[in-house]
């Protein structure tokens, strides 16, 4: 299935197993009822992903996350917003792997899922054929800045970005 | 009154450009019609019965006179020479062309406006007390604040694909006029009774519709530096936990109930007490920028009392009456708030002609330090009048045919569009209020009968607030007839409280009727200066159901 990373199209380094089973892949992206049992096979030098869904507590993710290298949200429908907050729940609890969102999303949520901490947007091969990426770039840089603290780079937001200039401004050691 | 920097204005032309776009993709196939209706309804655009409508915000419900002016415009070039006020203080068009809503955009941007967060799954146009910064039992202005939520709310990465709408509202004063605990997110300004400091109680999961609910408080006093990442701690636990199986369960008034209210607050408590504030809480000297926009204007030092309007009101008694129901006590002296009733007999409950928004610019900018407030009961105010000003204001209003003296009275009824307009109607509910304001036409009467409020939604999703009116009316369909369902008791007020039914559904003709004598038993039985919603209270529905059972019926 297509994927995206902020700077456009991506090679998906990843393989997608049904089960838990993982062989010699180096890189394989596990459903969650699966999770464990994988992990109990990992090999040498393989990285493990999971597929979640987005009706999953983090809390029950959380003692698996040291060992993974992925994380995918599955949105059933891009009206479905849980994910966002899944995915600003995993990057607070640490997690510095790729966070994957999965599903129908549309150009329109391109930006905000960056800002709440995805990397990568893995669409169905429909979606991204109907809505190329030229779309998905436009609508990335709809807007120039945001209104919120804490969402991506402080030099994303206004409110940081006047705070640096007040910094600047004021008189102080040089 | 806030004013959008170089800032602000690019965020609302970059979402003017975005929805070119969105409209571009959807017209070239990119989009599915799916995909695109929470786009355009996140931008105020719906479809109707007849035609496209167009709500554009009216931030805790502040214009000036020049956004005024510009909506008559708008109503004038666009529309059908009006503009409809609703009970969020947002203004609807219910006539523009789809075609010409990109223009229209641009013309409100040009004078600091837009539609953004009108509708949809996201947070919603956040609303204020209509008195803000005017009245005198006022703690702390909540304007501030309101303006910090809409920032913060727009265009907000995690919540703008909620399970359902989520609004908010705010008030600073003793008196909830801004009805806090029928939102989402209830926010009252307080004095911690130790420290003196200003917090916030917070209520969550008020509101109307199929299943009214007051909302319960979840946090006494929450500092008020701690607003936003508290916000977010809500927010974040409702979109995760929100039901999203049911839209007519997805409210997060439902999983409040649900879980109750205690584990709600545990749950926003926990994930609050994981949140970082300090990188998220805006720094104090932004909320101090804000704030300064909000700083009284330009007062002169007046009398407390008007000889001119002292005797202008002894010679003239249809004056006297306007001043004492349509005039508020001002917290500085020799000044009033003025509330111009939008429901002269006859007329559709908040509806205002371009010439008639054109009047009122006129008299902000002359006699209001050039400031009005839309209220959530349909209505507009000019905050700040001197009082010997009134006389001629009235003369002004009198001639655009607004100097309707009414204001909390038995025919300042809110109501909805009803089935005249809206898709999702059951019944009409315009000319229901208009018939109740026929019957009780008469001036005298409606002063003596005193404070009333009643309120009608053309359907269960309640856009006119029925539940919470002193007499409520719900038009329904049974049978392909209309039917209307009349409660009693409910309150917007700090006593908020959800009305009780009364009994069967009359026919539309039989409601006029029905409202006489409920009124009759009130008169009859209140005690000296007790109010209407005071005498439901004490004594309680008894006797109001047995007078309603007498309510002539139309042959079955
Ligand atoms: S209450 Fe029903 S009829 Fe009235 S505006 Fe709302 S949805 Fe439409």
């Amino acid at each position: 299935m297509p994927l995206l990373d902020r700077n456009g199209a991506r090679e998906d380094g990843w393989t997608r197993s049904e089960g838990a089973a993982v062989g010699n892949i180096p890189a394989v992206i596990v459903p969650w009822d699966s999770l464990a049992d994988a992990l109990a096979q990992q090999g040498d030098g393989r990285n493990i992903g999971v597929l979640i869904p987005n009706s999953l507590a983090i809390s029950a993710l959380a003692p698996f996350l040291p060992r993974l290298a992925l994380v995918a949200i599955g949105f059933p429908a891009y009206s479905d917003g849980r994910g966002f907050s899944l995915a600003r729940q995993l990057r607070r609890a640490g997690f510095a792997g790729e966070l994957r969102a999965s599903g129908p999303l549309i150009p329109d949520q391109f930006a905000y899922a960056l800002a709440c901490g995805f990397d990568t947007i893995e669409l169905p091969q429909a979606n991204a054929e109907r809505q190329p990426l030229e779309q998905w770039l436009r609508a990335r840089d709809s807007y120039s800045l945001t209104y919120q603290r804490g969402y991506g780079t402080p030099d994303r937001n206004i409110l940081d970005r006047r705070r640096a200039a007040r910094a600047a401004a004021a008189p102080g050691p040089r | 009154m806030y004013r959008y920097d170089e800032f602000d204005e690019r965020f609302v032309r970059e979402r003017v450009a975005q929805f070119a776009d969105q409209v571009a993709r959807r017209l070239d196939g990119s989009l599915s019609e799916d995909e695109f209706k929470p786009l355009r309804l996140k931008n105020g655009v719906y479809l109707q019965l007849h035609a496209y409508m167009l709500r554009i915000a009216v931030p805790y419900g502040t214009l000036n006179a020049r956004q005024l002016r510009q909506l008559a415009l708008i109503g004038e070039r666009y529309d059908r020479g009006y503009g409809h006020f609703t009970t969020r203080t947002n203004l609807q068009f219910n006539w523009p062309k789809l075609r010409d809503i990109p223009a229209i955009l641009g013309l409100l941007a040009d004078v600091e406006m837009h539609c953004i967060q009108t509708s949809g799954n996201c947070i919603r146009n956040v609303t204020a007390d209509h008195f803000a910064g005017v009245a005198r039992d006022e703690i702390e202005d909540p304007r501030p604040t309101a303006e910090l939520i809409r920032q913060w709310s727009s265009g907000h990465p995690e919540f703008s694909y909620l399970p359902r709408k989520f609004k908010i509202a705010v008030t600073g004063a003793q008196e909830d006029r801004a009805v806090t605990r029928a939102h989402d997110i209830g926010l009252r300004l307080r004095r911690h009774p130790d420290t003196q400091e200003t917090c916030y109680e917070v209520s969550v999961g008020g509101g109307l519709g199929r299943t009214p609910m007051i909302g319960k408080v979840v946090r006494d006093y929450l500092p008020k530096k701690d607003l936003l990442a508290y916000l977010e701690a809500i927010l974040r636990v409702y979109n995760l936990e929100g039901r999203r199986d049911n839209k007519y369960k997805a409210r997060v008034k439902i999983l409040v109930h649900e879980i109750g209210a205690e584990e709600f607050a545990r749950r926003v408590e926990a994930e609050f007490a994981r949140l970082d504030g300090p990188s998220i809480n805006a720094d104090p000297e932004e909320v101090a920028r804000i704030a300064a926009y909000f700083a009284p204007p330009a007062y002169e030092t007046l009398p407390a009392v008007s000889n001119t309007l002292e005797a202008a009101r002894a010679a003239n008694p249809a004056f006297a009456r306007w001043v004492e129901v349509n005039t508020t006590a001002h917290k500085v002296p020799g000044y009033t708030a003025v509330t111009i009733s939008l429901k002269p007999a006859g007329q559709a409950p908040g509806d205002a002609t371009s010439a008639q928004m054109r009047t009122v610019a006129d008299l902000a900018e002359r006699y209001s330090l050039d400031e009005l407030r839309v209220t959530h009961a349909q209505n507009l105010v000019l905050p700040h009048v001197r009082l010997r000003d009134l006389p001629a204001i009235w003369r002004t209003l009198g001639e655009a045919g607004l100097a309707e003296a009414n204001i909390g009275l038995v025919t300042d009824i809110i109501s909805c569009p009803g089935l005249d307009y809206c898709a999702l109607a059951t019944a009409r509910s315009i000319p229901i209020a208009q018939a109740i304001q026929q019957r009780f036409a008469d001036a005298q009467r409606q002063r003596e009968i005193g404070p009333l409020g009643i309120k009608i939604s053309g359907c269960i999703n309640a856009c006119g607030h029925h539940h919470v009116g002193h007499i409520g009316i719900l038009g329904l369909e049974k049978r392909g007839i209309e039917s209307y369902q009349i409660t009693l008791g409910g309150d917007a007020g700090e006593n908020a409280a959800i009305g009780e039914i009364l009994g069967p559904g009359l026919a539309a003709e039989e409601v006029p009727a029905a409202i006489e004598r409920i009124v009759a038993v009130y008169l009859a039985e209140r005690l000296e200066a007790e109010s209407f919603i005071d005498a439901v209270r004490r004594l309680g529905l008894a006797p109001f159901k047995a007078a309603f059972q007498e309510v002539p019926r139309a042959a079955a």
